[in-house]
């Protein structure tokens, strides 16, 4: 009782009242009685809860001491969840689906931030930054920006990249095994840097008909994704690093960025380390795509890049992908875009949101229910008999998640 | 035949480029073209070209000018004034590769050649060529990019030790000068739909300013489909389908990094050809690849794409006879694979495939 009751800052409460270390009941009426009815609510709530609940009322920023979570015996995480625009909450429900079947031990926290839905405001971008920094780890759809803008040219998704400081895209492009495109067997990681760059939202009308927009590059933060990059082509196993610029043209600003990455490049001498200009990157990537290994770039060169890597392999539908930053993890599709054409049409292709499902899973260290999401994805798409319209197949969203479901059930549970 | 009908389609597309600009009056007599044969294997392909040219029997008088910088009176950097004024008497120029020497002190060449004579649009088809199989087939689309302002503007600054800004710059006239370019292409050579590539979600202002321009543009040509779309999407799309996409427009370095993809569809800078509209009526039709050092002299180059542009370049002065003569030729050496240079897997050296080609216009004749 008394564990609960810590976590959910009522101790100060009691502290205040002058009954530090005692607690009953009727102490806590009176504190419902003087109005923090609020705590009364989350009280009898709390006996419904799970044990590793960690605090999330109001008094909690005040207490500002955040508690590691307790020994995970049976105990579920919370994870943030954002739908966002477009197809994004057809493809959560998708993941949330497989979840419930696969007795996955997570919980998700819905939060409704979309800018064109006219669902955005500060609170929301709040109570959003809120949660993540309770639970630092999220899933989350993408959220449209709409081209026309009011007052802020930073649209919110931009501004939840920055609050959270998720400096590093990562997208996985992998071949999946039964659906052959023209190139097959790829396997390339894409880092991208995601804070600054050309999306600075840094512009003006100096004069009238003439616009300036600045891209800031900085020597702190290309070192900062250099190191991450090269830090992750270690853990992974990784050979090579190939740093992706356009130093001939922009000779300080990428200049800058290329040279970070070849400081970095040295304090890591096992990994082999190559630049290349982004439009010869480009043109390699559609003739001869087996080159690469891992690339690494500034912010606009990774929006081209992903999407381009991701339609060698299928397109937006099967990529996952994933930002970090020094203490949060984000989890996503590796291309992202609302799809609005197919809201409510059921066409959305769940294959790259639940891939990325299951790597939030691992970070988690829940290996077991990862592998066996992941594994009946990829049994599905192997195959081959419930496809997505985007893969060549006339599937329904539910047809597929059913077959995912379906095959859950096969691996043997203990 | 299939063969011909596709060849009459790519004849369609592979630059005929006209100005919007008064007619051009050929006299009877020969037409002056600036040849700028450029450094590394440019002298070889030049020589190639001029080769088969005659074989053809074309009406043009080459005039060859080198243009490398020297330094003006004033200080400023400027290309040789034989040059110059050897462009400005002929208008049409046809220029190899070119080094940029990297501590020489003075910019590249191609960045001078463009502000000297105000080269805003670059115009590249890319058709793929029957004979030279890519993964990609049937591709059959035009990039045209602004080529004065936008990323390359040069404008850096470095704020504080460790900071450094670049800056974009969109104006309202180069954004309709283009916009408007792209229409007349479109219409002059019976394309369907030109689309305006973007990221006005992220650069609001700047690249707002791009798409309004064009839908402004789109107005007075009814006649042509105007479609927009993101850089990201476009990129997505390409590699999945390549089909889908007509005639492209699009500021600077998201021209730049699209047309070196769609030049890797069909199968490289060493296909591809390349056309820089200028103010005035000038226009400059180049190879894009570069001066391939390691091959120079030896016999080894591919004048495929310095061909190519040539052939854009007769459709652009209107010698349509000769253009589609030159073209079938080049296109039936390539496709009969017998004579192929090593880029395009054989081994036979460039004056024996620029014999074949001469050989087979003659026979076309």
């Amino acid at each position: 009782m008394r564990t609960l009751i810590k976590g959910y800052g009522i101790r100060f409460d009691i502290m205040v009242f002058g009954k530090a270390g005692k607690f009953h009941v009727v102490p806590t009426l009176l504190n419902i009685g003087a109005g923090l009815g609020l705590m009364g609510l989350g009280l009898s709530g709390v006996r419904l809860q799970p044990l590793c609940v960690r605090s999330l009322s109001l008094t909690a920023s005040q207490n500002a001491t955040l508690e590691s979570p307790p020994a995970r015996a049976d105990s579920t995480f919370k994870v943030t969840m954002v739908p966002g625009d477009g197809v994004g909450p057809e493809l959560m429900t998708a993941v949330k689906e497989v979840f419930k079947s696969g007795d996955v031990p997570v919980e998700f926290e819905e939060f409704h931030l979309s800018e064109v839905q006219n669902m955005a405001s500060e609170e929301k971008l709040n109570e959003v930054l809120t949660s993540m920094k309770n639970n630092r780890v999220a899933i989350k759809g993408k959220i449209h920006t709409p081209m026309e803008y009011k007052g802020e040219l930073a649209s919110y998704e931009m501004r939840l990249r920055r609050k959270l400081d998720l400096f590093a895209n990562v997208v996985h492009v992998n071949s999946l095994p039964g659906y052959s495109t023209r190139h097959n067997n790829l396997d390339l990681v894409i880092i991208r840097e995601q804070t600054e760059g050309e999306y600075s939202s840094l512009e003006h009308e100096s004069v009238s008909g003439v616009v300036e927009c600045l891209k800031i590059i900085t020597r702190e933060k290309s070192r900062r994704i250099a190191k991450f990059a090269f830090d992750y082509a270690t853990k992974k196993g990784r050979s090579k690093v190939t740093a992706v610029h356009k130093a001939n043209i922009m000779k300080l600003g990428d200049g800058l960025f290329l040279q970070s990455c070849a400081e970095v490049a040295e304090l890591y001498p096992k990994i082999k380390y190559e630049n290349i200009i982004i439009d010869n990157c480009c043109m390699q990537l559609v003739q001869n795509p087996y080159q690469f290994d891992v690339l690494v770039m500034p912010n606009l060169y990774g929006n081209i890049i992903d999407n381009l890597a991701a339609g060698l392999v299928g397109g937006a539908g099967v990529v996952p992908g994933e930002s970090y930053s020094a203490e949060y993890a984000v989890f996503e599709t590796g291309a992202r875009h609302p799809f609005a054409q197919a809201v409510g049409r059921n066409i959305a292709n769940p294959t790259a949101m639940l891939l990325s499902a299951a790597n939030m899973l691992r970070h988690l260290n829940l290996e077991y229910h990862s592998n066996m999401v992941s594994e009946a994805v990829k049994r599905v798409i192997k195959q081959g008999k419930v496809r997505t319209r985007d893969l060549g197949g006339y599937s329904t969203t539910g047809d597929f998640v059913r077959a995912v479901v379906a095959n859950l059930r096969h691996r043997p549970l203990h | 035949m299939a063969g011909n009908a596709w060849r009459s389609t790519v004849s369609r597309i592979m630059g005929a480029v006209k100005s919007q600009t008064q007619p051009r009056t050929f006299s009877r007599g020969m037409q002056t073209v600036t040849i700028i044969p450029g450094d590394g294997i440019g002298p070889e392909i030049s020589t190639s070209v001029i080769k088969i040219f005659e074989a053809a029997k074309v009406p043009i008088q080459w005039e060859e000018r080198n243009v490398t910088a020297i330094k003006g009176p004033g200080g400023k950097w400027m290309i040789p004034p034989e040059a110059k004024e050897s462009m400005d008497k002929s208008k049409i120029g046809l220029k190899g590769p070119l080094k940029t020497p990297i501590a020489a002190g003075h910019p590249s060449m191609n960045l001078l050649l463009r502000k000297t004579f105000d080269l805003y649009a670059n115009v590249r088809p890319c058709v793929s060529i029957e004979g030279y199989k890519t993964p990609y087939t049937d591709v059959d689309l035009v990039t045209i990019r602004e080529n004065t302002e936008g990323e390359y503007s040069g404008i850096e600054h470095v704020i504080v030790d460790g900071v450094v800004q670049s800056i974009k710059l969109i104006t309202e006239e180069a954004s309709r000068r283009i916009a408007e370019y792209a229409f007349e292409y479109a219409r002059n050579n019976q394309r369907n739909s030109v689309t305006a590539v973007h990221k006005a979600n992220i650069m609001r202002m700047s690249d707002g300013l791009f798409l309004r321009k064009c839908r402004e543009v789109a107005e007075n040509f009814k006649d042509v489909k105007f479609t927009e779309m993101y850089l990201d999407t476009v990129c997505l799309n390409m590699v999945q389908d390549p089909t889908q996409f007509d005639v492209l427009v699009m500021p600077n370095l998201y021209g730049d990094i699209l047309s070196d993809l769609c030049a890797g569809l069909i199968g490289g800078l060493g296909v591809t050809p390349s056309g820089n509209i200028g103010a005035n009526g000038v226009a400059i039709f180049e190879s894009v690849h570069g001066t391939a050092p390691d091959i120079a002299g030896m016999d080894l180059a591919n004048p495929t794409a310095l061909l190519l542009s040539a052939v854009m370049m007769l459709r652009h002065m209107g010698l349509h006879g000769h253009a589609k003569k030159i073209e079938t030729a080049c296109f039936d050496t390539i496709r009969d694979k017998k004579v192929l240079t090593k880029d395009l897997g054989g081994n036979s050296k460039c004056s024996e495939f620029t014999a074949e080609i001469c050989r087979r216009v003659q026979d076309l004749d």
